[in-house]
C-alpha cells in the first residue's frame, strides 16, 4: 500500500452494467485501498475522443494507470478475484479479514 | 443523410471501383452493410480501402475506416503503393481511422460481462465528425480474436450494423474464409450482415493464380451472377473485368471496312463489318501475320487509325516482314496513324494484359485493332481465364465501334482446329481459315471464309500466293476435297459436277 492508485473507468451511459461496474469497483477499492486511490469515471458517449485516445472498444473498461504497469480490465468487475489480480492487490483469505 | 430504414426500394451506391458497379448493377445497396468475405491474400483490405478512396476521389463522399487488424500506419503505407494518399485525406477531414487494432505489449484481463459500446460510440462520433457516407471495417475475424466471447461480438456487430443503417451510412465489412469454396465466413458473421455478401477468391488453377469476385447476394435488389476476374494495379487498385455485363450493350453496324485486300473484300461480300471481330486461323507460316499487316495497311491507306498488338514477333521482325510485303510500317507510325505494340505474353498475367490493352486502345482511339496472335496469350492462362479475356476484349472493342482481327495458330500443319479457335469461335463474327494444301507433291496455300455473321460470302476454298506485294487470292481449288480436315483428296471433274448436281444452286448466306 505504498503508492497511490490512479484508476480510470470507461463506461457507456447510465446503464445497469455501468452502475454495477462502479459499485463493484468502489467496494473492492474501499476494502483493499481505503482512500489511497483516485477514480475517474468517463462516459464515452459524452467524451468519445477520450475513448479514441485510449483506443477503448469494450465497456466497461478499467485502466490502472498507476502504479505501473498499466493494465486493462474489461467487464463489469463482478469477478472480484480477477479484479484484485489485475490491480496487483493481495487476495484476502477466507473469512474476509483485511490487512 | 438520414434514410428511412423501412423504405421498400433499395437504392444502389456506386462504389467507383473499376468494373465493379457494372457487375453490381449500379453499386452496393445504399445505407446497408455488405459483407466482403475471402481467404488470406484475396484483397479484402484493398476492397475495403478502395471503397472509401473512390468515394473521396469520384463522389466527394467522406469515409470512416475501422481497422481491427493492421494499425493505421500500415494501411496508409500499403495503400500508398496503390496511389492513394490517405494522410492528405485525413488532414482534409475526408478520411478518418477508428483504430481498433490490438495494442502489443499491453495486458488485458476480463472480469465480468461487457459490450462494445465504446466502439459503437467511437464509430458514431467519427461518422458525425466528418459527415461520412461510407464506412469500411477490416476485418471482423480480428475482433473475434481480441474478445473471447463470440456471442457478445456478434451481438455488438449487429448493433453497429443497425446504427450505421440508422445513420444512412453504406458500409463494407470484411470477413475471413478458410477455403475458397466453403462456408461464407468464419465465426458465423454472415448471420448479421447476410443481406449482402460478396466473395473474393484467389484460386490456384493450372499453376496460375486467378483472382475473382462474386456477388453472392444483394437482398431485395439485382446483380450479375457468377465469378468475374479482377486484377490489382498500381495507381488504380482493384479493377474488375465485367464480361456479360458489358456484352449486352453492343450495337452492330452494317458499315463495311476494307480487309486491306480487294479480293478478300470480294469474298466477304464487300469487306468486314466495322464493329465486327474476325478470327484468322491457320498453321504457322500460312500467312496470318500477312493478313494482319494488310488489315493494318488497308486502314492506314483510308486514313484510319490502326493499332497492332504483337505477341509473337519482335518489332524489328514485324517491320522487316511488312517491308517484304510492300508495307512501310515505319512511315505509317511516323505519320501517327499506326501504333505497333510488341509484348512478350509471359511479361504479365492475362488480366494485366487486358487492362493494359484497354488503356492503350482508350488512349490511341484506333478505328481498327489487330492481335497477333491470341494463341500466344493462351499460353499464359487457363482455358477459362482465356475465354473470359477474349469475351472481355471483343466486347470492349465492339463497344467502341472498332474493327478487330485476331489470329490463332493451329497446331498441325495440315488443317485441324486450334485450341484457341475451339474456345473463341462462337465469340467472333467472322472466321477465315488459312490452310496448307498438298497438290501433286507441292505445298500450296488455301483460304476460305468459314463464317461471316449477317452477310453473304464466298464459300469457295481459294488458292492464294504471297509475293513482295502481299497476298493474292486466286481460283478455287476445284479438284481437291478434304482440305479443311487436313486430308486433301484429288477428285475428277466429273465427280464435282455430280456433287454440285445433288444440291442445286447453293445461294444461302453462311451463318457459321
Amino acid at each position: 500500500m505504498t503508492s497511490k492508485f490512479v484508476l480510470k473507468l470507461y463506461v457507456t451511459g447510465q446503464t445497469p452494467r455501468t452502475e454495477r461496474a462502479i459499485q463493484n469497483l468502489r467496494r473492492i477499492c474501499e476494502q483493499s485501498l481505503g482512500s489511497q486511490y483516485q477514480l475517474f469515471v468517463i462516459d464515452v458517449l459524452e467524451q468519445p475522443h477520450l475513448a479514441e485516445q485510449e483506443r477503448i472498444l469494450a465497456t466497461p473498461t478499467l485502466i490502472k494507470e498507476l502504479p505501473l504497469p498499466v493494465r486493462r480490465i474489461i467487464g463489469d468487475l463482478s469477478d472480484t478475484l480477477k479484479v484484485l489480480q489485475g490491480l496487483d492487490l493481495p487476495i484476502p483469505r477466507t473469512g474476509g479479514t483485511q490487512e | 443523410m438520414s434514410h428511412n430504414p423501412h423504405q421498400s426500394a433499395i437504392e444502389k451506391l456506386a462504389t467507383g471501383i473499376g468494373g465493379f458497379d457494372l457487375i453490381a448493377n449500379g453499386g452496393v445497396p445504399e445505407g446497408r452493410t455488405t459483407l466482403v468475405s475471402g481467404t488470406a491474400g484475396s484483397a479484402k483490405t484493398v476492397f475495403a480501402a478502395q471503397f472509401l478512396a473512390e468515394g473521396i476521389r469520384k463522389h466527394n463522399e467522406h469515409g470512416v475506416f475501422v481497422t481491427f487488424e493492421e494499425p493505421p500506419s500500415d494501411i496508409r503505407r500499403n495503400m500508398g503503393s496503390l496511389g492513394w494518399d490517405i494522410s492528405t485525406w485525413e488532414k482534409e477531414g475526408r478520411w478518418v481511422f477508428v483504430d481498433a487494432s490490438p495494442q502489443p505489449g499491453e495486458e488485458v484481463m476480463f472480469a465480468g460481462s461487457y459490450d462494445l459500446g465504446a466502439l459503437l460510440a467511437r464509430i458514431e462520433s467519427a461518422v458525425r465528425r466528418i459527415g461520412a457516407r461510407r464506412l469500411s471495417m477490416d476485418s471482423l475475424g480480428a475482433i473475434f480474436t481480441q474478445f473471447a466471447d463470440g456471442a457478445v461480438v456478434r451481438r455488438e456487430l449487429f448493433r453497429v450494423a443497425s446504427a450505421l443503417k440508422r445513420m444512412g451510412v453504406t458500409a463494407v465489412m470484411t470477413g475471413e474464409r478458410t477455403q475458397e469454396y466453403g462456408d461464407i465466413a468464419r465465426y458465423g458473421v454472415e448471420e448479421f450482415v447476410a443481406d449482402n455478401v460478396i466473395i473474393l477468391r484467389n484460386v490456384l488453377e493450372d499453376e496460375k493464380r486467378r483472382r475473382t469476385i462474386e456477388i453472392l447476394k444483394f437482398r431485395g435488389t439485382s446483380h450479375q451472377k457468377g465469378e468475374f476476374p479482377f486484377t490489382i494495379m498500381s495507381g488504380e487498385g482493384m479493377v474488375v473485368i465485367p464480361l456479360s455485363a458489358i456484352e449486352l450493350k453492343q450495337r452492330s453496324s452494317d458499315i463495311r471496312v476494307t480487309s486491306g485486300n480487294v479480293e478478300l473484300d470480294h469474298m466477304c461480300g464487300g469487306g468486314f463489318f466495322r464493329d465486327s471481330i474476325l478470327l484468322v486461323s491457320g498453321a504457322t507460316g500460312t500467312g496470318k501475320t500477312l493478313m494482319t499487316t494488310e488489315f493494318m495497311a488497308g486502314g492506314v491507306r483510308r486514313g484510319e487509325r490502326c493499332l497492332l498488338f504483337a505477341f509473337e514477333e519482335s518489332r524489328e521482325q514485324l517491320f522487316r516482314n511488312a517491308t517484304g510485303w510492300g508495307v512501310d510500317f515505319e512511315q505509317m507510325e511516323h505519320d501517327g496513324l499506326l501504333r505497333v505494340v510488341c509484348e512478350y505474353p509471359e511479361t504479365a498475367g492475362l488480366e494485366d494484359h487486358l487492362i493494359a490493352m484497354k488503356k492503350i486502345i482508350t488512349d490511341f482511339r484506333p478505328n481498327r485493332v489487330a492481335v497477333d496472335s491470341l494463341s500466344a496469350l493462351e499460353r499464359v492462362s487457363t482455358i477459362r481465364g482465356f475465354r473470359e479475356f477474349v469475351i472481355s476484349l471483343t466486347s470492349f472493342i465492339k463497344h467502341q465501334e472498332i474493327a478487330g482481327m485476331f489470329t490463332a495458330t493451329t497446331p498441325s500443319l495440315m488443317g485441324g482446329e486450334s485450341v484457341t479457335e475451339t474456345h473463341i469461335s462462337t465469340l467472333t463474327d467472322s472466321i477465315i481459315l488459312l490452310r496448307y494444301v498438298e497438290m501433286y507433291g507441292e505445298m500450296r496455300r488455301g483460304l476460305t471464309v468459314l463464317k461471316m455473321r449477317g452477310s453473304m460470302h464466298d464459300k469457295d476454298i481459294r488458292e492464294f500466293t504471297i509475293d513482295n506485294r502481299g497476298m493474292h487470292i486466286g481460283r478455287p481449288f476445284r479438284q481437291v476435297t478434304g482440305i479443311l480436315s487436313g486430308n486433301p483428296i484429288h477428285i475428277t471433274p466429273g465427280e464435282i459436277d455430280r456433287l454440285s448436281g445433288l444440291f442445286g444452286d447453293d445461294g444461302n448466306a453462311g451463318q457459321g
